[in-house]
């Protein structure tokens, strides 16, 4: 045990809880405020891997238990050539086609089934209930139905992220009020002129709720379905069979990977939110 | 008397039946039998290849009738027809002894043991973590965000590997599963939570005020019963996901048991029948819990006159 780093890391710990318990009763305006805004977490952050590099160097843990965060770089920038075939293999070719064809039918049966009050009443019960299910389990059929590449991946998201779409698109459609869709009734606009003027954009912010949840879900559903079977390429893939060779670092690295992808793919998610949904009141008073 | 009984039963009867009809019960009922029916079109279709080569080697002589009866009764279907994955639950559930290894009781028993500790300890952490974010403005800046982006971490696929590593310093059994159920029942308890706590109006606050209530009185007394509704609201998506931890967390753990090595199990043996089996059993379970939820839900608000 090496008394110096733990305490060292402790010591920063504290002082960057104290910056922050100080940054936080500062009163700023504009500017300053929304710097405070970024700079409190990622002081936090800071502080989190400081403390985990100085306890896991400090105590001598086994870095098959836990690699400091110093080695997990390493592995990132010695094996950046991997790491980005197996991102292109699990997040361009199975997540984002699957994603997308998933939301696209899951908006698309929520409108058809919109226009049938007996069967929003008798899909809904069924697909909340689904989407409760843990669905990642037909990983395995899939995997035998579409085979080995990454169409039955792109399978496995797309029936991940039907229902959740399917769910809040259609409690979106029935957002506008009775009132608003008498206005439009008034201007004798036909339905579709109602879906696309009135409707849709309403139910945006449940779309958009659906997205997001959808995006961490295609890339847990694509990762895990490569654990049944997959071409020697992909984050999975490269997960399990480091694991099996106990290369923990080459794991974590495809882990903070995975991190950046996910934290990457809903933030450009909740980007286009900002765009879209500009009138909703939860972006107009500023806060996301 | 009879006269007048008559009606009463007629309007009572069609009373129940548009009640169904206009409720969910019938509209449910019939997207299900619809959903059937698609599965057993379906597992024709998607047999129907090996039906072909079967009867290509035997004499040649086939019906339409033995067709149809040969994709339903296949050993290895690409999809099963539903009767088939009845018959092996009936014979996993009740034909087995329960503490058999054959059993589907048993395994369920493993996978549930797993997802109840784990959801457990999430919801105590969630509920913790809430307090804190709650009472201390620093810990809610700094926190939150990162509370946000651990669930952008796709931790279900790395969750075979907690359980491997766990288990090579000893750790084994349920914990590490129990483990990856924390990580992923946290989240909505805190969010869920955090929105309870705050959900008490400036008035009522004021109202605590007004009495002189030290802080801890009022997280008492108000802030903690205005937040059980959203306590039971989250732990409902909160179980739903523990057991989806507990399940891919069994993944790695073929010979320990549980629904998620009876996936595996059978999908390196081609046993689809037993795939689906160990499916319905895990959707039988999910449903059981958050059921369970419900029930708890409705009678602590009842108890605290809640109108709800």
């Amino acid at each position: 045990m090496n008394a110096g780093l733990v305490t060292g890391a402790v010591a920063f710990w504290l002082v960057t809880w104290a910056i922050n318990e100080w940054l936080v009763r500062v009163r700023a305006r504009g500017i300053a405020a929304r710097l405070i805004n970024v700079l409190v977490p990622v002081l936090f952050g800071a502080a989190l891997l400081v403390l985990w590099e100085g306890l896991v160097r400090g105590f001598n843990v086994p870095s098959v238990l836990l690699p400091p965060p110093s080695a997990i770089w390493a592995r990132i920038t010695v094996s950046t050539a991997t790491l980005w075939a197996d991102f292109y293999q699990t997040f361009i070719r199975s997540v984002l086609p699957g994603y997308v064809m998933g939301c696209a039918a899951g908006l698309a049966a929520a409108i058809a089934i919109d226009r049938s009050p007996f069967l929003k009443r008798g899909l809904l019960p069924v697909g909340n209930f689904v989407s409760a299910l843990p669905l990642v389990g037909i990983a395995p059929i899939m995997v035998m139905w579409f085979g080995f590449d990454w169409h039955s991946k792109a399978a496995v998201v797309v029936v991940m992220t039907f229902f959740p779409m399917l769910v809040n698109a259609v409690a979106g459609l029935n957002a506008a009020s009775r009132m608003e869709q008498d206005l439009m009734r008034t201007y004798a606009a036909s339905y579709w002129h109602t879906l696309f003027k009135l409707r849709l954009p309403a139910a945006w912010p449940f779309i958009f709720n659906a997205l997001k949840i959808n995006s961490t879900l295609a890339l847990i559903g694509a990762i895990v379905a490569e654990f049944f079977g997959t071409p020697v390429v992909g984050m999975g893939f490269r997960i399990s069979s480091a694991i099996g060779r106990l290369n923990v670092d080459m794991v974590w690295a495809e882990i903070a990977v995975a991190a950046l992808a996910g934290s990457v793919f809903y933030g450009v998610i909740a980007l286009i939110e900002r765009g879209v949904t500009f009138w909703h009141p939860s972006i107009r008073g500023g806060k996301t | 008397m009879i006269a007048i009984a008559a009606p009463s039963t007629a309007i009572g009867r069609t009373g129940i039946w548009t009640r169904m009809s206009h409720g969910t019960t019938v509209p449910v009922l019939i997207v299900v039998a619809a959903i059937i029916v698609i599965w057993y079109a379906a597992s024709v279709w998607l047999n129907s290849a090996w039906q072909f080569q079967v009867f290509a080697r035997g004499d040649g002589d086939w019906t339409w009738g033995e067709f149809v009866a040969g994709t339903f009764s296949q050993d290895r279907p690409l999809l099963p027809a539903p009767h088939q994955v009845a018959v092996e639950l009936w014979n996993t559930v009740v034909g087995q002894n329960v503490t058999s290894r054959r059993s589907l009781v048993y395994h369920a028993w493993i996978t549930l043991s797993a997802t109840l500790l784990g959801f457990a300890m999430g919801t105590g952490l969630g509920i913790l973590l809430a307090v804190l974010i709650v009472h201390n403005r620093a810990m809610d800046r700094s926190l939150l965000p990162w509370i946000i982006a651990s669930q952008t971490i796709p931790i279900l696929a790395i969750a075979p590997m907690v359980v491997v590593v766990l288990a090579s310093i000893g750790m084994t059994g349920l914990v590490p599963k129990a483990l990856i159920s924390t990580y992923l029942s946290f989240f909505p308890v805190v969010v869920g939570m955090v929105k309870g706590f705050r959900s008490p109006d400036q008035i009522q606050l004021d109202l605590m005020r007004t009495y002189n209530a030290s802080s801890n009185q009022t997280f008492w007394k108000l802030r903690f019963p205005a937040s059980l509704p959203y306590l039971f609201t989250s732990m409902k998506v909160g179980v739903a996901a523990s057991l989806v931890g507990a399940i891919v967390g069994e993944l790695p753990t073929g010979a320990a048991g549980g629904l998620g090595s009876r996936l595996l199990a059978g999908s390196y043996y081609g046993q689809t029948v037993q795939i689906w089996s160990a499916l319905l059993m895990a959707a039988a379970l999910s449903a059981m819990l958050i059921l369970a939820i419900t029930v708890a839900q409705r009678v602590v608000l009842a108890r605290m006159g809640a109108n709800a």
